[in-house]
């Protein structure tokens, strides 16, 4: 029996209603509020980045769970129906295969043009190694921070600032920052999740990622590598602080660490402390 | 044919049993505890102790530990969780009878989060030691608290090889911090004291019970 149900143009139309309907629900209710939310230049950009793909991939989703859908649906097994029944064999469809390859390979080349713009228009808030290819900011006005990771904690200098290094974290407001970030041991990785900075801690390597601050805020430091035994603990966090109030705070840990700022090795990018190995 | 699939459905049984045995008990094997001992003020005190290697007749005689000891420096007991009360000032008693590594990152050769700022070496107020003299940290991440612990001179008279190190020479460190809200915290060590592990981070520094543990606070 000839089916002339127009199949096609009803699922089409299906799939262009619900596609406006859903990708419009995503892109102006969801992604607004996604991870990691818009604490930073960086952190914001990465909203814009999941925005658009989750813009792109809505549509693309909804084709392939609607077409599912209605063929389980409307081309079912009846009762009556004679199981052993085939529909008719498929020998290709040349509007189809061109449609599907041009719109296929646009959406991959414009993804792949916007990934790579997005990450070298600000670095994205990732470690660009010791050679960023985006540099963010003017380097003079750009406050160095320096991430030293080890097990199963992080601790940070200011070069800028005399070099003194201390266990807590913080970087004024509406600043450029280029954090340096290595280890002294094991791989581990820096990332301090709202402000979209997440860069990995390698030994002897000089990780460099920006962060472009806006208003004050807190943000948490975890440990993104399994690191050993204590990998699940290494956690702190840190703040954004207005100019003024990181001024006395500097003041402050450069004050109380002064007794042991004078036994650190000097400012290097890496460090290959001894002992290596312990003599006993 | 029947006895066969018996002997298998038994076989597999006992395996099943053995395993979840092993695991059960590996996961439940908890550390000893010890709690806190009463001090003046509403303070509590801890008598801790390091040494070189654990006690002969423990499970990992040469790797180098923590124990919990008395003002008398006897009644060693193998135990790296330590209980003590939220909002209160806890007094650390610390008897060092290993001799130095030395720190990888010189940040921790000063106290820091003790109550004061600094601790007492031997009877003496300091805020930091040179590095290379550490031979232990005690350390709290969370709570800020970090407090290096110089090791015994290597040419010590009296030096100890496993605990109980009663006898053998030793450096006293002493300082206090104030714990906050309950809640379980880990402690560790900062310097590379694994012998014989590449950097000295293996073993005792990745086993709980040795160079790390917990603070209970209750």
């Amino acid at each position: 029996m000839q089916d002339n149900t127009p199949h096609f143009r009803r699922l089409a139309l299906l799939w262009v209603v619900s596609s406006i309907v859903l990708t419009a629900i995503v892109v102006f209710v969801l992604a607004p509020g996604m991870p990691p939310g818009n604490g930073t230049v960086q952190a914001s950009g990465q909203v814009v980045d999941n925005t658009v793909l989750l813009g792109l991939s809505t549509p693309v989703a909804l084709g392939v769970l609607l077409c599912l859908g209605y063929c389980l649906i409307v081309f079912r097994e009846r009762p009556g129906d004679d199981p052993h029944l085939e529909g008719p064999a498929i020998r290709g469809n040349s509007s189809i295969q061109m449609w599907w390859l041009v719109v296929t390979t646009t959406l991959v080349l414009f993804l792949a043009a916007f990934g790579s713009i997005e990450l070298l228009k600000d670095g994205a808030g990732g470690g660009q190694g010791p050679n960023p290819l985006s540099v963010v900011g003017n380097p003079k006005s750009t406050l160095q921070v320096q991430v030293i990771a080890q097990q199963w904690q992080f601790t940070y200098r200011y070069p800028q600032y005399g070099g003194f290094e201390t266990n807590k974290l913080e970087i004024p407001a509406n600043t450029t920052v280029e954090f340096h970030v290595t280890s002294l041991d094991v791989i581990h990785s820096f990332w301090a999740y709202q402000l979209g900075v997440k860069a990995d801690a390698n030994p002897g390597q000089d990780n460099i990622a920006y962060v472009q601050t806006k208003a004050p805020m807190n943000f948490a430091v975890h440990c993104a590598e399994l690191c050993g035994v204590w990998h699940g603990y290494m956690f702190d966090s840190g703040k954004v602080v207005p100019k003024t109030e990181f001024a006395s705070w500097v003041t402050q840990q450069r004050k109380y660490f002064s007794p042991e700022t004078h036994l650190l090795t000097p400012y290097r990018h890496t460090y290959f402390p001894a002992p290596q190995r312990r003599g006993g | 044919m029947k006895q066969r699939a018996l002997a298998v459905t038994i076989g597999l049984t006992a395996v099943v049993v053995v395993i979840g045995l092993y695991i059960g008990l590996y996961l439940t094997a908890q550390p000893g505890s010890a709690t806190a001992s009463p001090s003046a003020g509403g303070a509590v005190q801890l008598y801790l102790a390091t040494v070189p290697a654990a006690a002969t007749n423990d499970p990992h005689p040469t790797w180098v530990s923590y124990y919990v000891t008395n003002s008398q420096r006897q009644d060693w007991q193998h135990k790296t969780t330590f209980v003590v009360p939220a909002n209160t000032t806890v007094h650390v008693t610390l008897f060092q009878y290993d001799s130095a590594t030395g720190l990888r990152n010189e940040f921790f050769s000063q106290a820091i989060g003790t109550t004061g700022g600094g601790f007492t070496l031997n009877g003496k107020a300091v805020r930091a030691i040179p590095p290379a003299n550490a031979s232990h940290v005690f350390a709290i991440p969370a709570l800020g608290v970090s407090v290096p612990l110089a090791g015994v001179a290597g040419n010590a008279k009296n030096p100890c090889s496993n605990a109980p190190c009663t006898g053998a020479d030793y450096n006293t460190i002493t300082f206090s911090f104030r714990t906050g809200a309950k809640g379980l915290f880990r402690w560790q060590c900062f310097v590379p004291c694994g012998a014989g592990y590449v950097q000295g981070f293996g073993g005792p520094m990745q086993t709980v019970g040795y160079m790390d543990g917990f603070i209970k606070v209750v």
